[in-house]
């Protein structure tokens, strides 16, 4: 009885010194990087309005529509076209990889070795990377999200078959069924719309992503803002911003009506 | 007939989850294994289709070892011998009667189960196996529409499609209300003897395990306590199988 109420208070305690320790952690890096707190918060609000008059699309910037439009049209098909090619390679990855459809354990181990490896690459550095072998083009971006997609989209899907497929493998088994029959008749059909789910997600996020990698390989929405940006247009630059809001909110709004049909 | 000789499995060293269980059971007969949580009831059960593989002993299905079959042949042996499990392991998203057809992959090519190329005899059995266990208006309805009972005995029909000599059922009835377990039971033990088939159930539920067996195997600590007609167990032997006195389970 007291033992548990001593328990209870110490834990208490124990609360308390952690959120001291990170607000100590806080103020020990600020000192290091001789960084003023005060002074930082108080720019805000002056970046903000500096952001608000400068980045404002005017009357004038409607006309670069057109071209915005095209190349963001260029973007969007390009991470598409790279998530679903992901998306391909990943579900026969994972399907090698996964603890439930797997080989042998060393298959699945190196599965998850290889996984890792294309995820933990950061994007912009894999673009750096293809950059010297592939130059400025689509296809450098088209790999970059490729690579960096497949390592995600493996990862996942892993962890679907897993979690969804186990049991109906064990049943389609026990009825003596074959490994490509449990396959294509349980694992496939049971995990289909977490598969497209997570595609969705991949999508949306590559649409996003393609933006940064096409100011490093000069292709598509990336580097249009990268040109207006740069030659102080910052006018038709913030059009850019806008249409891209616009773009990956209008893709969300679309997935998410997906899932609810399919889920 | 199933026969099993001094089947022996350990997962760890030293841990043995089997010592040397030995039974048989005659065509026609509902079988109820019971026993304490952790016993080995499941291990015996799925040692019995070659889920788990056991360490040693011998499981003669009709005098042929399944134990010493090859990837081939016990995918032969897999087929005669259905299996119905706590949590169904329907697949969900198909409808009623495509889980009923997976039950006869084990005799197709692989290409033509892939593809799920079923003959037309086997889609009129699977109609009447539906019609069976009373889900006939429900044949083309997705499983993750259907309740658990109902969803049971899809289960149930999925295996009868196989054509088995032995059904094993892992725990049936442990995910559904009383009135669909007795729904459930009624139909395996009806079903048990009409096809004249073997049917063993592991059971937690010492009534139902009374009500419905001919034959009650006890496991405790991985040893076989008991093996014996349902109508003559006692008091004294479900005590000494649970550790301690059990009179209220048995009313």
């Amino acid at each position: 009885m007291t033992g548990s109420i001593k328990y209870l208070s110490q834990k208490h305690w124990r609360q308390t010194g952690v959120i001291a320790l990170v607000g100590a952690i806080y103020l020990i890096c600020s000192w290091i990087l001789q960084y003023n707190n005060l002074a930082g918060i108080t720019a805000v609000p002056k970046a903000f309005a500096w952001l608000g008059t400068n980045f404002m699309p005017t009357a004038d910037s409607m006309s670069h529509v057109p071209q915005i439009w095209t190349k963001l049209m260029q973007t969007v098909l390009l991470a598409i076209a790279s998530t679903v090619v992901a998306a391909v390679i990943a579900i026969f990855v994972a399907l090698l990889g996964s603890k439930v459809t797997g080989f042998n354990w060393v298959v699945q181990t190196a599965t998850r070795g290889i996984a890792s490896f294309f995820r933990n690459i950061p994007l912009v550095a894999w673009a750096m990377i293809l950059l010297f072998s592939f130059k400025q083009s689509d296809f450098t971006g088209f790999l970059a999200l490729l690579l960096m997609s497949v390592g995600y989209l493996i990862r996942a899907f892993m962890e679907i078959i897993e979690d969804e497929a186990s049991e109906t493998t064990l049943a389609l088994k026990a009825t003596g069924a074959s490994y490509f029959q449990i396959i294509f008749q349980a694992v496939l059909p049971q995990i289909l719309p977490s598969l497209i789910s997570w595609v969705l997600y991949m999508i949306e996020n590559n649409v996003r992503d393609a933006t940064l990698v096409g100011i490093l390989t000069g292709t598509g929405i990336g580097f249009i803002f990268d040109l207006y940006y740069k030659s102080f247009r910052f006018d038709a630059a913030g059009m850019t911003v806008l249409a891209i809001i616009l773009v990956v909110i209008i893709l969300e709004v679309l997935s998410n009506q997906i899932r609810k049909v399919i889920l | 007939m199933l026969e099993v000789k001094n089947l022996e499995k350990s997962y760890q060293k030293d841990k043995t989850a089997l010592k040397d269980i030995s039974f048989s059971i005659e065509p026609g007969k509902f079988v109820a294994i019971i026993g304490p949580s952790g016993a080995g009831k499941t291990t015996i059960l799925r040692s019995l289709n070659q889920l788990i593989k056991d360490d040693s002993g011998q499981i003669l299905l009709d005098n042929q070892d399944l134990r010493t079959a090859n990837k081939a042949e016990l995918r032969k042996h897999r087929r005669q011998i259905g299996m119905i499990f706590q949590n169904y392991n329907l697949v969900e998203r198909l409808t009623v009667i495509e889980n009923v057809l997976h039950g006869r992959l084990g005799y197709k090519s692989t290409l033509a189960g892939v593809f799920g190329r079923y003959t037309e005899d086997e889609k009129k059995e699977a109609m009447v196996l539906l019609d069976k266990v009373g889900l006939k208006e429900f044949a083309l309805q997705r499983c993750s529409e259907l309740s658990g009972g109902q969803k049971q005995r899809v289960g149930i029909a999925r295996s009868l499609i196989q054509h088995p000599k032995v059904i094993l059922c892992d725990e049936p009835i442990a995910s559904l209300d009383p009135i669909s377990a007795q729904t459930v039971m009624q139909l395996l033990k009806e079903l048990t003897e009409e096809f004249n088939i073997i049917c063993i159930a592991n059971l937690h539920q010492i009534n139902i395990a009374k009500k419905y067996a001919d034959q009650i195997i006890g496991i405790r600590k991985g040893e076989l306590v008991f093996d014996e007609p349902a109508a003559d167990l006692s008091e004294a032997t479900l005590a000494e199988l649970y550790d301690q006195p059990v009179t209220k389970e048995l009313k």
